[in-house]
């Protein structure tokens, strides 16, 4: 267990790297080939060669490409200083690079955006996951009938229509028709839990409603493959009561295909609900990775995108050491 | 199966939009209009001030889809930014806090009185008021002021901000900024002296009727040196005005709060009513409208306007209607063609492509008669020598003058007609409407249009490069342009100047270089005052629209709503927006 572990670690390490090459490459290295200038994306209206000069030799754009990616890196464990030779702006580790537009460490960016998206994707993942495999399981027990086709119905909806959409809906429903709610913008939980979680419901419910909609309708299917399986019939046969039968034998099974789902599903929300953040003007990882392609803030684009990396693939060593709570026949070596 | 699903999927949707529809009216009712009594008519604030009120209290909240530039004074420059720093920023001088034409007046901020001007028009010099100070309470001097312009010179730190002030006070110095500066109190740029801490004298090389603009910009701004924090120095920058930076989280907001040590009897600009006054940046333009019509949040900051739904909701509903205005914000939309270009060297070539223009389609194609007047010449309405009605080409009959067209086209050879290609960012929908509308247009004349578009982002290395211009047959150029400054040269000196055309970055994108007009520029600004330099830009204007180098398509409006408890609400001139000096959240 250990071993598999320490061995899906290193491989999680690779992969970030390989990841940060082909981004730095993408985003440093092909304006370097094709003879654009980075620092023309940075020098605001008023372009002038002293500041263009200032901007190189800040970002580093002066130097050999792979210097600059060493340098990326070690930033990232070790900190770095951006030097104009007159002004220096310290970036502590872990520095994943540094915003000239807006004069802030990325990390610091990132940070004052992570709570953001994790409250979003957490709470709309636990309502997901349960709304949605519940109604996939009854509907699955209830094949056929009015239930079945109603909560189908509802998913096909759910899978149907966008979240800018049901974004819209949602609050003018809640909102400004029934008042059950109040608009409000994202508050930190930290700061007054009550306001935090009503600015959270409505986006909540609006990203729940989409993937609880997939979930419900593979749950189904499965559920439906796996309840005609012959070890179902030979539990039944064995006398088991049908609440054991689902709960410990179908249902196990069922969940496999799901948490593999999940998995990735809650990996990639963390890197951002850019829809959903900038449906309700939540300043998350999503918008902020949008409003920097909008402005060419690459450091920014950059770190987003391997802070979304790292949540897809830590997602993804979890629910591998989930297979082997689940399924016993699995085990990690 | 299948179609029963269906049926109750479109009957559920029908239900929600039918309910979405009806709540919309509801939430709505609900705050709309305001309480008491008030002056509030559709673009009463572009004439006068709505609800005038001395009230103190309450938070301003501002709102706005796009983020600040730089809350450092010598960087900011987007126009939205400038009249933010109104809040916690102030200069020698400033524009008066007046609806109209006077809101364009310079009057004393942190001066005594108006510079005092040597005969020879080449020295400024200026004294600073007693009891004005930073937010820490520290006394301003005249050594601040100097610091403070001199940081716009260390431009390979602090880049982004108007650098004009280099171009009249380096004078061949080439003054580094005060981080590179040898002298021991940073004090090394030479046309600027401080005989004591009172007084601020500017030499300069030659009379510049425009320089007390330039001393009104942001980027004049005392800093103190000692809390000068480089690069970073905009997520803190020192107040001076009623209000201070709380907080500033670059792409999300600012809070700003009263600054104790502002003392209003200093300031005959400032209102100060609000408590606080919050910024937030959305990501939602629609959803920011709403805020605005439900009463949630008091004004989009950026000053671009309302989008399309809540533009056309507002204008269904008189109650809502008279709390929203249709200013002019001082741009001109406009196509101009670079001359380097062929057939476009040719003014017979030019003027096809004007008659050929049908002008209300390209008004539509920016949004209708409320995104703007129907475009005449190059200088816009507000500045000192306009004439709105101007109109050489006819273009404000509204019609596109074929025959014109077709005879211009004879005029310069090419009876039936050329190919070019339009060169548009891809970032901005009308623009890039507007370029179809004008395909569409010329294909009629048999003028056959390419439209390519090309990364928003990087305009000062595309479009701003006459090289790449060439290179890449650029024959027409769609782009917006806004004034720095109150002045025909602030407006049209970096388009249609000649000592302009730069490398890179570059605005005279027609490449027009006329010793005429460059001629009268040098006139206008050896005028003695802002008025008298007028009618040089009103010639300037004239002589630019006649070589055809350019096809207005509009004078610029923003159809803009405000939350109808706002006091002291006016459009001032000199940026085409509601003064945040003066505005106030109490009746």
């Amino acid at each position: 267990m250990l071993v598999y572990l320490i061995r899906r670690l290193f491989n999680v390490v690779a992969t970030l790297l390989v990841v940060s090459v082909v981004t730095f490459g993408i985003f440093f290295a092909v304006p370097k080939i094709t003879g654009s200038d980075p620092a023309l994306m940075y020098a605001g209206r008023e372009t002038n060669e002293t500041a263009l000069a200032g901007i190189r030799v800040k970002m580093g754009f002066d130097k050999p490409i792979s210097e600059q990616y060493l340098i990326f890196v070690k930033g990232i464990v070790a900190g770095r200083d951006y030097n104009t030779g007159v002004d220096s702006t310290h970036c502590p580790a872990p520095c994943f690079g540094y915003s000239f537009k807006t004069e802030t460490p990325v990390w610091d960016l990132m940070l004052d955006r992570i709570p953001v998206t994790l409250s979003l994707a957490l709470g709309a993942a636990v309502i997901w996951v349960i709304a949605g495999v519940a109604t996939g399981v009854v509907s699955a027990l209830k094949r056929r009938t009015a239930i079945d086709r109603t909560v189908m119905v509802g998913a096909l909806a759910g899978v149907s229509l966008p979240i800018f959409f049901t974004g819209m809906v949602a609050p003018a429903v809640l909102v400004y028709g029934l008042g059950w709610l109040d608009v409000s913008n994202y508050r930190p939980l930290t700061e007054d839990p009550g306001a935090w979680l009503n600015s959270m419901i409505l986006p909540w419910v609006t990203l729940a409603f989409l993937f609880a909609a997939t979930y419900a309708r593979i749950t189904r299917a499965t559920m439906l493959e796996v309840l005609g399986e012959d070890y179902i019939r030979t539990a039944r046969a064995k006398g088991l009561t049908e609440r054991v039968v689902i709960r410990k034998h179908a249902l196990r099974s069922t969940l496999t295909p799901l948490v593999t789902m999940f998995g990735l599903d809650f990996g990639g929300l963390l890197g951002g609900a850019v829809l959903t953040e900038t449906t309700f003007s939540f300043q998350g990882l999503g918008t902020a990775a949008v409003a920097a392609i909008g402005a060419g803030d690459l450091p920014v684009i950059m770190g987003i995108t391997l802070l979304a990396a790292l949540f897809v693939v830590m997602a993804n060593l979890i629910v591998d050491m989930l297979y082997a709570v689940i399924d016993p026949r699995v085990r990690l070596t | 199966m299948i179609r029963r699903k269906q049926a109750l999927a479109i009957t559920a949707v029908i239900a929600a939009l039918s309910l979405t529809a009806a709540c919309g009216d509801k939430g709505d009712d609900g705050k709309k209009g305001g309480e008491g009594s008030s002056n509030a008519a559709f673009d009463a604030a572009t004439k006068g001030v709505v609800n005038p009120s001395d009230k103190k209290g309450g938070e301003l909240k501002l709102w706005s889809p796009q983020d600040v530039d730089y809350l450092d004074p010598a960087r900011a420059y987007y126009g939205f930014v400038w009249n933010m720093q109104r809040l916690y920023i102030r200069q020698l001088l400033a524009y008066d806090s007046k609806p109209g034409a006077d809101g364009t007046k310079l009057v004393p901020d942190l001066a005594e009185a108006l510079p005092v001007l040597s005969n020879d028009g080449k020295t400024y010099t200026v004294k600073i008021k007693d009891g004005v100070k930073f937010e820490d309470g520290t006394p301003i001097t005249s050594k601040d002021f100097k610091y403070g312009i001199e940081r716009v010179f260390a431009q390979d730190v602090l880049s982004g901000g108007p650098t004009y002030l280099i171009d009249l006070l380096d004078q061949g110095q080439k003054y580094p900024g005060p981080y590179k500066d040898t002298d021991p109190n940073k004090m090394g740029l030479k046309s600027v002296e401080t005989p004591d801490d009172k007084t601020i004298v500017f030499n300069l090389a030659s009379a510049n009727s425009d320089f007390s603009y330039l001393l009104a910009m942001p980027s004049s701004s005392p800093v103190p040196a000692g809390k000068d924090t480089g690069a970073t120095y905009t997520n803190k920058p020192v107040s001076t005005g009623p209000y201070k930076v709380e907080s500033f989280t670059a792409s999300k907001g600012a809070t700003f709060v009263r600054n104790e040590h502002w003392d209003p009897k200093t300031d005959t600009i400032r209102k100060g009513l609000p408590d606080k006054v919050s910024f937030t940046v959305t990501t939602n333009p629609d959803d920011m409208d709403a805020r605005l019509l439900s009463g949630d949040i008091d004004l989009a900051v950026d000053g671009t306007g309302m989008q399309q739904a809540g533009k056309n909701k507002v204008l269904k509903d008189p109650a809502l209607k008279k709390n929203a205005d249709n200013p002019f914000t001082g741009y001109i939309r406009y196509f101009a063609f670079p001359q380097t270009v062929a057939p476009f060297d040719n003014i017979e070539c030019r003027k096809a492509v004007i008659y050929a223009a049908d002008p209300k389609s390209l008004q539509n194609a920016r949004g209708g008669p409320t995104s703007g007047d129907l475009g005449a010449n190059m200088l816009p309405p507000g500045i000192p020598g306009s004439d709105k009605s101007y109109d050489p080409f006819g273009l404000t009959k509204g019609e596109p003058q074929v025959e014109k067209a077709k005879e211009a086209l004879k005029a310069c050879g090419k009876p039936d007609g050329f190919e070019t290609t339009i060169a548009v960012r891809n970032n901005r929908a009308p623009e890039v409407k507007s370029a179809e509308s004008l395909q569409a247009a010329l294909a009629k004349v048999g003028i056959t249009a390419k439209i390519d578009q090309f990364d928003g982002k990087l305009s000062s290395s595309t479009i701003g490069s006459p090289e790449n211009v060439k290179k890449k047959g650029y024959g027409i150029i769609v782009m917006g342009w806004g004034a720095d400054y109150n002045s025909g040269s602030g407006f049209l000196q970096p388009l249609v100047d000649g000592s302009f055309i730069l490398p890179n970055g570059n605005n005279n994108y027609t490449e027009i270089n006329d010793p005429e007009i460059n001629g009268l520029f040098d006139k206008a600004a050896s005028a003695a005052t802002p008025e008298a330099a007028a009618p040089f830009y009103t010639d300037i204007n004239k002589k630019v629209m006649e070589k055809a180098l350019y096809l207005p398509i509009n004078f610029d409006k923003a159809f803009v709503y405000h939350n109808p408890r706002l006091t002291n609400v006016y459009f001032n001139d000199s940026m085409g927006k509601i003064d945040l000096a003066t505005v106030g959240v109490v009746k």
